[in-house]
């Protein structure tokens, strides 16, 4: 009988069996774990093995060395005297420039063409569901090569030049616009900007301060503007007004002197930009959609005017259901920029392209395509998530 | 007389609130912002369209024997488009056998289509599916009952675009299950897989994965072994696009409240009973229209290809246009495959929104 009953307590002996969901659970897991370290292992030995027989020198070595091939467009120095890895850097900085503006650009139209979807006049309302349904349908790289072959293949030759402004040239090799002759007093005027920038922001903060404590609004939009504007605005008058204008000028076959617009940055600019819209215009009439008739109303009733009730009201809610599908058509933007390559634009992966076709070095080649673009899709999804965090409603 | 008495007939509605005056008036003019709207969009149509009418029927050409005729024209030269639209459509593919990709294409779409209604989800359909991606198979290879074989490096075209993303779907769709569930799993190690995996690739652009599997794949095989190149595209899609559906996945995952989970445990369900009879069936029909979409993403994504060149239907007309006697009508050519591609992500977003509809009506009361 007291056998029985020790029996009965004593709990019974763990078996080390599969049946045991923790023991089934780090069996699998070791399983796979397993079987991925090994594949690892044997394309990791495959590729050593192959390099070898190739005799492929591999490592980053290659990035001193002597490119010895132009680059079309440059935001920094560079010759084909210069280094691989400077090829990159401009490469990286072309990818940038293309992204940063491409986004500012695709959200201003974009959201353009999402308010219009949702005009209540019926021919607005359906040039822009056409024009969604039209790009949406099409592939980006389609659409790239097209605005490329409609530039090149149907504007004139530089000699037969449009000119919609006087000194502005549009023809199949871009857009020549004149530019100020170089002087000091522009890099004053980016200081200058850059102070009037900085100091509306702490002026900003210190009204809300102010509103927070007394109730007495501070006219931001003016100060701000007064101060970004406004303060560039007297270095340049201070600084005497330089007028000099280093005006395109018709030599031999092409233009000389002056800005340029490529053709091949207006083709990717054209495209990634007026595709990205048809995306982001149905993010932003999805958001408009969301917020509910009656907060308008309940603003009206409050005694908002319109402005206040859509900056104040509206726009904050609309924000929390356009911001995470906007961070991923940003990320899409920046990623879609590698299709550069399509149209000759010297983004970062046609020269990594072109530096893989000359080295051989196709696994630093690509480790380094997917570096840049893993940072850059981090570092604007942690922006965005930052940003997200703010307009995001405060639960308890 | 009194009785006789007819009510007054009642007034028509003022000419100006019916009709299409009284359409255009509240939904074209119904204030002064919108007028001046309108005014400018009718202005922009009227400068836009009547020219491109113009260049595009009236003036074009249909048919030439060269492109300098059309030249002279001033119109849109569609004569290249007839001229070239078998190489468009086929590629490099033995002129003389274009009848068998058309004919594989033909009976691929055909077989789409039916899966496409649900009513005819039975048995015999997948018998059709057995039997008839064989069929396919033959077709575009040969080698077999007389046909002469043709390489994979020789196809092109549409039947290229359409199989590189139609075999892209049934092979990432799977996987990509697999990658939500992983990542949704509790066993640690699992988890971390998958997530590295899914962000990963989601953080990189589909042509690195296009190029990787075209210059660095055959480093990662021992030596000797070869893979087909449209076959290195395809894997390097489906492992592109499998990471995109897992989060979609993921997202109906997310969305199933937690009692259904534990009801199925009640049942005494395993993991896997659980995860195919309760959870996925309503999971992924909480995500169709994602799921629809990643799929015309892949759909146009298959374009890419080009850049690592295999002959596509973009591939196959740029290659089109380098014919010197055809110069400079690629606006034509890639109107006309642009019209191709639309065709084929418009019926799919519609027939997304179809299924929605005949899916809501079934919860919906």
């Amino acid at each position: 009988m007291t056998a029985n009953a020790a029996r009965d307590q004593a709990p019974p002996a763990r078996k080390l069996s599969l049946n045991d969901p923790i023991v089934r659970g780090i069996f699998y897991q070791i399983l796979v774990m397993g079987a991925v370290i090994a594949l690892g292992w044997y394309l990791l030995h495959n590729t050593l093995e192959n390099l070898s027989r190739m005799k492929i020198a591999s490592g980053f070595g290659f990035m001193s060395r002597e490119s010895g091939f132009e680059i079309g467009e440059t935001l920094i120095e560079y010759s084909p005297a210069s280094s691989y890895g400077r090829a990159i850097l401009v490469g990286l900085l072309n990818t940038i420039r293309i992204a940063v503006i491409g986004i500012i650009l695709a959200t201003l139209l974009g959201t353009i063409i999402g308010i219009a979807r949702l005009s209540s006049n019926w021919l607005i309302a359906k040039i822009a569901s056409v024009y969604v349904e039209v790009i949406r349908n099409v592939p980006l790289l389609l659409q790239l090569v097209f605005w490329y072959s409609l530039i090149t293949e149907t504007m004139p030759g530089p000699r037969q030049a449009y000119q919609p402004i006087p000194n502005v040239f549009v023809s199949n090799r871009g857009i020549k616009f004149p530019l100020p002759v170089e002087s000091p007093v522009f890099d004053f005027m980016a200081v200058a900007f850059l102070v009037g920038f900085v100091a509306t922001i702490l002026v900003w903060n210190w009204g809300k301060k102010r509103q927070a404590a007394t109730g007495q609004t501070l006219p931001i939009g003016r100060i701000g503007l007064g101060l970004i504007i406004g303060l560039p605005l007297l270095v340049y008058l201070l600084g005497g007004a330089p007028t000099a204008l280093d005006v395109p000028e018709m030599k031999g076959f092409n233009f000389v002197g002056g800005g340029a617009i490529s053709p091949e940055y207006s083709a990717l600019m054209i495209g990634l930009v007026t595709y990205t819209a048809g995306f982001t215009a149905e993010i932003v009439r999805g958001g408009i959609l969301a917020v509910p008739k009656g907060q308008w109303e309940a603003a009206g009733a409050l005694g908002l005017r319109r402005g206040p009730t859509l900056r104040l009201i509206v726009l904050p809610q609309a924000l929390r259901v356009i911001v995470p599908p906007m961070t991923s058509q940003f990320l899409n933007l920046t990623k879609n920029s590698s299709l550069a390559v399509a149209v000759g634009y010297p983004d970062v992966v046609s020269i990594l392209n072109t530096t893989m076709n000359q080295t051989g070095q196709a696994i630093e080649g690509i480790a380094l395509i997917m570096a840049v673009y893993l940072t850059c899709s981090l570092s604007i999804s942690a922006f965005m998530n930052w940003y997200n965090k703010r307009v995001a409603l405060v639960e308890r | 007389m009194v009785a006789d008495a007819q009510p007054a007939p009642s007034e028509r509605p003022p000419a100006t609130s019916v009709g299409p005056i009284g359409w255009m008036r509240s939904n074209l003019f119904n204030s002064v912002p919108n007028t001046i709207l309108t005014i400018v969009a009718v202005w922009v149509l009227v400068e836009l369209l009547p020219p491109f009418i113009d260049w595009a029927i009236f003036r074009a050409i249909w048919s030439a024997p060269e492109g300098r005729v059309c030249k002279d024209a001033g119109g849109a030269c569609w004569a290249f488009v007839t001229e070239k639209h078998r190489f468009m459509l086929f590629g490099t593919y033995p002129f003389e056998q274009h009848w068998r990709p058309l004919a594989a294409m033909l009976l691929f779409v055909a077989l789409i289509l039916l899966t496409c209604n649900r009513n005819y989800w039975k048995p015999w359909l997948g018998l059709a599916w057995a039997l008839g991606l064989p069929v396919v198979g033959i077709l575009m290879w040969g080698g077999l009952f007389g046909l002469s074989y043709v390489e994979t490096s020789f196809w092109g075209g549409l039947p290229l675009t359409l199989f590189l993303a139609a075999f892209g779907m049934v092979f990432a769709f799977p996987l990509g299950i697999l990658l939500a569930l992983g990542r949704r799993s509790n066993m640690p190690a699992i988890k971390a897989i998958c997530v590295a995996y899914i962000e990963l690739i989601r953080g990189v652009p589909l042509i690195s994965l296009l190029f990787m599997a075209s210059v660095m794949l055959p480093l990662f095989l021992p030596s000797g072994v070869t893979i087909d190149k449209l076959l290195r595209a395809q894997v390097a899609i489906i492992l592109f696009t499998a990471a995109y559906i897992a989060e979609v996945v993921r997202g109906g995952l997310q969305a199933i409240p937690k009692g259904q989970y534990e009801a199925a445990d009640a049942l005494g369900l395993s993991y896997w009973g659980k995860t195919r009879l309760i959870i996925l069936p309503q999971a992924l029909r909480m995500v169709i229209p994602p799921l629809v979409n990643t799929f015309i993403g892949m759909f146009k994504d298959t374009s890419l290809v080009t850049i690592i060149g295999l002959f596509d239907l973009l591939n196959a007309t740029k290659t089109a246009m380098a014919d010197a006697n055809w110069r400079g009508f690629a606006v034509e050519a890639y109107l006309s495959i642009s019209a191709v591609y639309f065709v084929f992500c418009y019926f799919m977003s519609k027939y997304s929104q179809r299924l929605e509809d005949d899916l809501d009506r079934a919860t919906k009361r």
